[in-house]
Parts: C-alpha cells; structure tokens; sequence
C-alpha cells in the first residue's frame, strides 16, 4: 500500500478544509470560549457534521455510517486541528464508535451505531483515574452483585463527560489496580442518578468531566466486550484514539507554521523581514522537517489500523509520541517567533499551544509511549 | 495475476535463487560494499556470486535503460525489486558513486553516446568514479571553484586542485567542475567535465581522518590534457560549455537523494536495534527496564523519529511516483539522515561505554564502532553541510525572504 492518500481521501480532506474553515474557523472557536457556552461546541455545527457522514466516518455502511474508516477519521481530525474546531467527534466518533463497533456484541451495534451516525447520541470514554495516563491503573470498582454488578469508583479526565448520553468505563472485575486482566468494559447511560459529573473546564477551552460513580447497578447487558479481559478492548480503542489524536495534532502543527511563516515575510525588523534571519530561518526549515516526519508516522498509523486492526497498537503508540513532540515544538516555536503579540490573547497562535498540550497529556504525551517503545522492544 | 504482482512473484523467485545467504545481512557500509572498478578485487565469492548475478539480469542498475546495461524497470517495478531485496535483506550487488551521481546525470544531460560508454561501464562495475566539486577554497560555496579549464583547440588543458575526493586514489575516472570563464557571473563559467584518472598531470594525495583511516584525498592537475572527445559524439564535456552549474545541481540533488534515503540507526555496525544491542550489553534493572535510565529514554526517542524519517523516505517516494517530484524537499531527508546517523553511533559508543572506546594496538579497526562513529561526524558535512540543507529548505521550500 502507497503511504499516500487515495482519490476518495483527497476529496474528503478538500472538502473538509473547505468546510470547516468556512463554519468553524478559530473565530468560532474563541465565541464559544468567550461565551462560556456550557457544551464547548456547537449543537448545530455537530449536526451538519452528521448529516456530512462525518459522525459516522468509521462505521460501516450497514449501520448507517460512511466507512472511510480511520485514514478517513484522521483526515477529518487534521483539519479539525488546523482550525481548532470544538466537537464531539473524538469522544463519540473515534472512541465511542471504535468501542461499540469493534467490541460490541450485535445489539449493542444495533442499538448504538445509528445513534453514532446520526450525531444524537454522545460518548465518552472514562479511563484515568488520576492526573497522569495510566491505563493499566484501573481501581474503579465493579463488585458482582445478584446478576450483575455495582459500579463504585472516580475517573478523572473525562473528555466530553460533561455532556456525553453514554459513558464507557474500565472497571475492575478482578485482579490488583496495575494487573492488566481483570478490566471489564461497561457502557452506561451517562445520566443515572448514581452518577455524578463535575464538569472541569480546561486550559484548551474544551470540556471534560470529573465522574464520581457511588453504588451504579448493572446487568450483563451492559458490559462492552469480555468480562475481564476489558483490557485489550481499551487498548484497541486507545489505539485508535492516539492515531486520531496525531493526526489532529499534526493538522494545528501544520497550522501553527503557516500561520508563523506567514509572520516572518511579512514583519519587519532591522529594516528587514524577520524571516531572513538565519537564526528563525534554520528553526524553522528544522521544524519544517519534523512536520514532514509527523505527517508520515500519523498516516501510516491510521492506515494501519484500517488494515490490521489488531497490530497497530505499538505504532498508533510511536505516532502519538512523535505528533506530541512536533506539536509542542511547533507552538513553542510559533509564540516566540511571533515575540510580544506571540503571547497575547488576541492571536491565534496560543490557542493552538494549549490545545495541543491537552491533546499531548491526553492517552499518554511522548515520554509516555518511549516508554511503551522500550517495554515492548525488551529493554 | 496483475503484472506487477506477477513481476513480484518472479522477482521474490530470482532473489531467492540468486542473492547468496552471505548476501543477505542488509548491513552495506563503506567497508562491505561491493564498489567495482578497475582495481577492485572481491572480498568474498558470495559477493562475486550476487554482482555476476545482478549484472545478468540488469540489477546492478535496475531502472536504467536496457542499452546502457540497465534492466528498464518503471518506477513500480523497481519499487517492488527494492520491496523484495529488503524482505530478505539483500545487499545491493554494486554501489558507488557512477551509480547514485554520475548514472542519473548522464541520463539527463549525456549525449547516447557518452552514455553508450560511461553507464554501461558503470552498470558493468567496470569503471569507478570519483566526484572533484570541493576546492580549499570552495565548499559550501561550491560555485567559487577555481580550477581553470582552457581550451586549447583540440584539447581542454586543466590546472588546479580538489579536495576532500572520495576514493581518489582508487577510483578510475573523475567527475570534474572546472572554471572556464573568469569573467562571467559564478555560475555561468563553469563546465562539468569527464576526465580519466590515468591522464598524465593528475596526482592524489591521501588525508587522514579522525579515524585515522583515510577514504579521501587532496587531488592536483598540473597542465592535464583531457581531449574535446573521446570517440565519435562521446564528449568529454557533459551539457554545454559554461553551462555545467545545471549538470552539477541536477548531480547533487541526486547525491542527497542517495545520502538522504540512507537507514540511519541501522546499517551502521552491531546488533539491528540499538535498544537490544543495550539490552545486551548494559543488563536490565529488578522491573525489565534497561539499567540505565537516561539512555534507555534517549534510544527509545531516537528510535522513534528513526521510524518516522523511514516512513518519510518512503511517503517521499510514494509522492514522487504518483506525479508530485521531491524538489527541495529531499534536503529534509539528507538533513534528517545525517543528524540520525551520527545519532545512532553516538548512542552506540554510550551504549558500548569504555569497551568501545577502546581500540587495538596499530590504532582504530576498520571494522569498529568507534570508526563508524568517527566517520560519521562527516555526514552533515559531506554532499551539503546540514546549514547548507537547512538554507535550502527555508528558501526553496519554506519561501522565507533573502537578508
Ligand atoms: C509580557 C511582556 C511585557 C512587556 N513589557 C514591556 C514594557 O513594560 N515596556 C516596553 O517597552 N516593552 C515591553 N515589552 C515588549 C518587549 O520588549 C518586546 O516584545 C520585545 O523586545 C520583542 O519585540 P517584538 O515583540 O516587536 O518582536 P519582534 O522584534 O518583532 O520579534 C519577532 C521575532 O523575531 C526575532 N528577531 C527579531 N530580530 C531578530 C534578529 N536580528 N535576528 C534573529 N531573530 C530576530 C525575535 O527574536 C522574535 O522571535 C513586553 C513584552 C511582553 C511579552
Ligand atoms: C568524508 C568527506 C567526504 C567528502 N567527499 C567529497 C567528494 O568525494 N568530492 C567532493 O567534491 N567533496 C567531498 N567532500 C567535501 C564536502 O562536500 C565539503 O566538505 C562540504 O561541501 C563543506 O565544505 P567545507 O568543508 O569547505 O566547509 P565550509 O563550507 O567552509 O563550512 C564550514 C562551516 O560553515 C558553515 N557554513 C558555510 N556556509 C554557510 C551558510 N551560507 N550558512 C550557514 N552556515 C554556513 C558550514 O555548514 C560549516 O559548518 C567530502 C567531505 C567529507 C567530510
């Protein structure tokens, strides 16, 4: 396979870059920070992403989605990040999707995956428990009881848990907090009374929620997956969320470089533009050649997820990492490059920094998965 | 079956009948790679095997036209040749500079009858060339070169000195950029030129390296007569006269093509991957984790963007075929190879402590780490310094403004 996009690709990544920079361009994004709006996106905008397939981008057809599958969700993703549009659709598309569709039982795909598509219903996905990823340090409790179980426990982190409909949550079923088997997935409606979501606004101006679960009684039905063995499902579902994640990453690297490339012809200092000083010059062509090495490790990730689903954890791994540090170089570099209005509210390019320090701690930043690297690769 | 997949099934049946198992260890380096030329001897009978067998089939060049000693494979094809000597970990069966510079600017700008000559003595491993760009005084600048070329009626006469000449002293043939306008604007005066090394005039001196071995050479042309032609329309000149700048670019774009599709973490001496070779000789803490917590954060970082530039040679490569040319863009791979590949031996040498550093008692093997590491400094100096790279990649890729 060509590590290039197909046809079909291509024409998806024009019209949504014509899309979006038409109806959610960063202006919108600031009104919905600057408005406090309580969602942190738009209701409507979400509604014509439905109506566009992309709510429904990884699911297949039968279920009423437009099976691009995960190029296709990374493509969107890139352009999302280019234009730091606010939506559901990581929680909800990639995650939620992934999960019901890859781990679900045949009614739970009957049940869920139109709702998926059609936009109306909202996930989201609950697996930290503390301020640092941690997927393999599960204590949430999920005690059996009659039938079924009671859910006891907190999450932390949970992005879009503030107004997701469903709630998927790694439980403890058995086994110590760090053992990898005895997770159990289980998919509950988000509004149970036992359920209570402190909503905790963040420093990219995205959402997320505090989830405290006391005493939540569920049945078999209810559980995503295997019983214990909850934990290569969240793998896969994390997987694809780090892909995703790279490749929005990549898209706000891209951007933040336009955006500062278009500063250093343009301002002038020293009676000349900035950008014929070989000091930003050489940072710049180097930051250059690290958006170039991003772009392929996230296209071949997305790919590969597409292809072999099962395999492509260690590199959906290695593109998180990779997408993190280019992403992080990228806004560092476009706030100094940029001096005093760098740093100023009113320009765009420290939005881009502090949404892509969320996206970095979001599913593990680069240290994280070097660190998964050299476990995996026996040293 | 497509005929690609055809071409493939045929290709994986050849390679396993004729790449011999020696051949097989992926690892080309300076010291094992098989150079050819008039001097060169075989180091090994499975190296001679593999050459006699690639050169049948037209594999020592293969996307060469078949009447100059190529196989005349589209880009396809040859991406699947190259897909299928990978899966086994084939060495290629020649490598030089004929094949990576010269060949590829002949093609461009050779008439058919210097090409006639010069790739089918390439292809055949006959003729090994040597590149004569640096002067001491034009390096990065390397349009300031003054060797002066006249002309003398039926002959060109050559005055003046190279350096820094790669395997000048073994090598047959030497691919020349002389001066011969002094009055025009730099880079309109210069003539790229064809010359043997056995021409009366010409005389090489070794330079020793940090390593203390020495892989080039100060070259010097005293009153060297080079002959307008060497048969009927085989020039001695390629392009035209004064206009060798083009020939010379055009040549360097593929020099960085080459030293930017390199495999920088491995190719170099010791185990495939630095984080086993590690594993191997520093020992693993109570948890599994390397014992020795700094570097095992350094090799896994270094591993990761080894993987991403990989993919980027090959994203690169699948864009050029599919119609959008590389252009600039493969100053990012050379700047990227370069600074991975002294990356990679640097870790080694870390990884290797004291033992590597360590050497016999005439002074550093060949066949060492610590050679490979010192030769590797040369990288991001050699075929474009890394600032040069990182100028070319503001200007012609980014656009930013001159001063
Ligand atoms: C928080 C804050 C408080 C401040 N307080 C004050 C204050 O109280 N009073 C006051 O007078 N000023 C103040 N300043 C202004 C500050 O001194 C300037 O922002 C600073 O001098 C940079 O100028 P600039 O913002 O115009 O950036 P520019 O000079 O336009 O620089 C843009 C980019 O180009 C680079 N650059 C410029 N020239 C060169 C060169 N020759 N070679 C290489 N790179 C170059 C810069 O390093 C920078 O990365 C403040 C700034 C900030 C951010
Ligand atoms: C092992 C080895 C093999 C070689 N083989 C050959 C060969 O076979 N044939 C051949 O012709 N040449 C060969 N070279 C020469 C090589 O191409 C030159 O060394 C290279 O072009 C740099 O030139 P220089 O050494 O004169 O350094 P200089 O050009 O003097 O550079 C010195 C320093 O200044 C920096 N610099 C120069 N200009 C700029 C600028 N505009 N902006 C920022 N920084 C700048 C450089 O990056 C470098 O760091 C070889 C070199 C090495 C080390």
């Amino acid at each position: 396979m060509s590590l290039i996009l197909t046809e079909e690709q291509e024409m998806l990544q024009d019209a949504a870059s014509g899309f979006l920079t038409e109806n959610a361009p960063v202006a919108s994004f600031r009104e919905i920070r600057d408005s406090k709006n309580p969602d942190g996106f738009s209701r409507d905008l979400w509604k014509e992403m439905a109506e566009m397939g992309w709510a429904g981008i990884i699911v297949d057809e039968e279920f009423g989605g437009s099976e691009f599958g995960y190029v296709g969700a990374g493509v969107l993703a890139e352009q999302m990040g280019r234009n730091l549009t606010a939506s559901p659709f990581f929680s909800t598309s990639v995650l939620g999707a992934t999960a019901v569709q890859r781990y679900g039982t045949q009614k739970q795909k009957d049940e869920h995956l139109g709702s998926i598509c059609d936009g109306s219903t909202l996930f989201a996905l609950a697996v930290d428990e503390g301020p640092r990823h941690r997927p393999e340090h599960i204590e949430f409790a999920a005690t059996p009881h009659g039938n079924g179980y009671i859910l006891s426990g907190s999450k932390t982190f949970v992005a879009d848990g503030h107004v997701a409909d469903k709630l998927i949550i790694a439980a403890r079923t058995s086994g110590e907090a760090n053992d990898s088997s005895g997770v159990t997935l289980f998919l509950v409606d988000a509004d149970a009374a036992a359920i209570e979501r402190a909503h905790t606004p963040m420093i990219d101006s995205r959402n997320a929620a505090n989830i405290r679960v006391d005493g939540l009684e569920v049945t078999g039905d209810d559980i995503l997956g295997e019983v214990d063995g909850g934990y290569e499902a969240l793998e896969g579902i994390l997987s694809a969320g780090r892909a995703v994640l790279g490749a929005e990453m990549s898209g706000s690297s891209q951007q933040a470089f336009a955006i500062t490339t278009d500063y250093l012809k343009e301002r002038e200092q020293f009676g000349q533009k900035i950008g014929s000083f070989q000091g930003l010059q050489h940072r710049a062509a180097h930051l250059a050649t690290e958006i170039e090495m991003t772009k392929s490790a996230v296209l071949k990730s997305l790919q590969l997820l597409d292809d072999d689903f099962e395999s492509a954890s260690a590199t959906c791994s290695m593109a998180k990492a990779k997408s993190g540090m280019t992403a992080q170089l990228s806004t560092q570099e476009a706030i100094q490059m940029h001096g005093g209005i760098g740093v100023t509210d009113e320009y765009d390019v420290g939005l881009y920094f502090k949404r892509v320090h969320v996206a970095q701690q979001m599913f593990g930043d680069a240290g994280f998965h070097a660190d998964r690297l050299a476990k995996r690769s026996g040293y | 079956m497509s005929d690609l997949e055809q071409f493939r099934a045929e290709t994986r049946a050849w390679l396993a009948e004729n790449c011999p198992e020696e051949m097989r260890d992926g690892d080309i380096t300076a010291e094992n790679q098989c150079w050819g030329g008039r001097q060169w001897e075989f180091q090994s009978e499975a190296q001679k095997r593999w050459f006699e067998a690639a050169l049948e089939k037209g594999y020592t060049v293969p996307t060469w036209p078949k009447e100059y000693g190529g196989a005349g494979l589209t880009a396809d094809e040859a991406k699947i040749l190259t897909e299928e000597r990978d899966r086994i970990n084939a060495r290629k069966p020649l490598s030089n500079f004929g094949i990576s510079m010269l060949g590829p600017a002949l093609l461009a700008y050779g008439t058919h009858e210097q090409k006639l000559q010069h790739l089918g003595g390439i292809a055949r491993g006959e003729i090994r060339w040597c590149q004569g760009y640096s002067e001491p005084g034009a390096g990065s600048d390397l349009a300031s070169l003054k060797t002066k070329c006249e002309d003398k009626g039926d002959h060109w006469l050559i005055n003046g000195q190279k350096i820094w000449t790669s395997n000048a002293d073994i090598s047959d043939w030497i691919f020349c950029l002389v001066r011969t306008d002094f009055d025009a604007p730099k880079h309109r005066g210069i003539t790229f030129i064809l010359i043997d090394m056995a021409s009366e005039g010409i005389s090489v001196k070794p330079i020793v390296l940090i390593s203390g071995h020495s892989p080039f050479c100060e070259t010097f042309f005293d009153d060297v007569k080079v002959p307008k032609a060497y048969g009927d329309g085989n020039l001695s000149v390629v392009g035209e006269v004064n206009r060798g700048w083009d020939v010379a670019k055009n040549l360097l774009v593929h020099e960085r093509g080459m030293l930017g599709t390199m495999s920088p973490l491995r190719g170099a001496k010791g185990p495939e991957n630095l984080g086993g070779y590690a594993a191997e000789e520093i020992g693993l803490d109570a948890a599994g984790r390397l014992d020795d917590p700094s570097l095992r954060q350094k090799i896994a970082q270094a591993e990761i963007d080894d993987w991403a530039y990989t993919l980027t040679v090959e994203r690169m490569n699948d864009e050029a075929n599919a119609g959008n040319g590389l252009g600039a863009k493969s100053s990012m791979l050379k700047y990227a190879a370069s600074e991975l590949t002294k990356k990679g031996s640097e870790l080694r040498m870390d990884i290797g402590g004291t033992d590597a550093a360590t050497i016999g008692a005439d002074g550093i093997e060949y066949d060492s780490l610590a050679n490979t590491w010192l030769y590797n400094r040369a990288y991001s100096i050699l075929g474009g310094t890394t600032e040069v790279q990182l100028n070319i990649i503001s200007k012609r890729v980014l656009e930013l403004p001159s001063a």
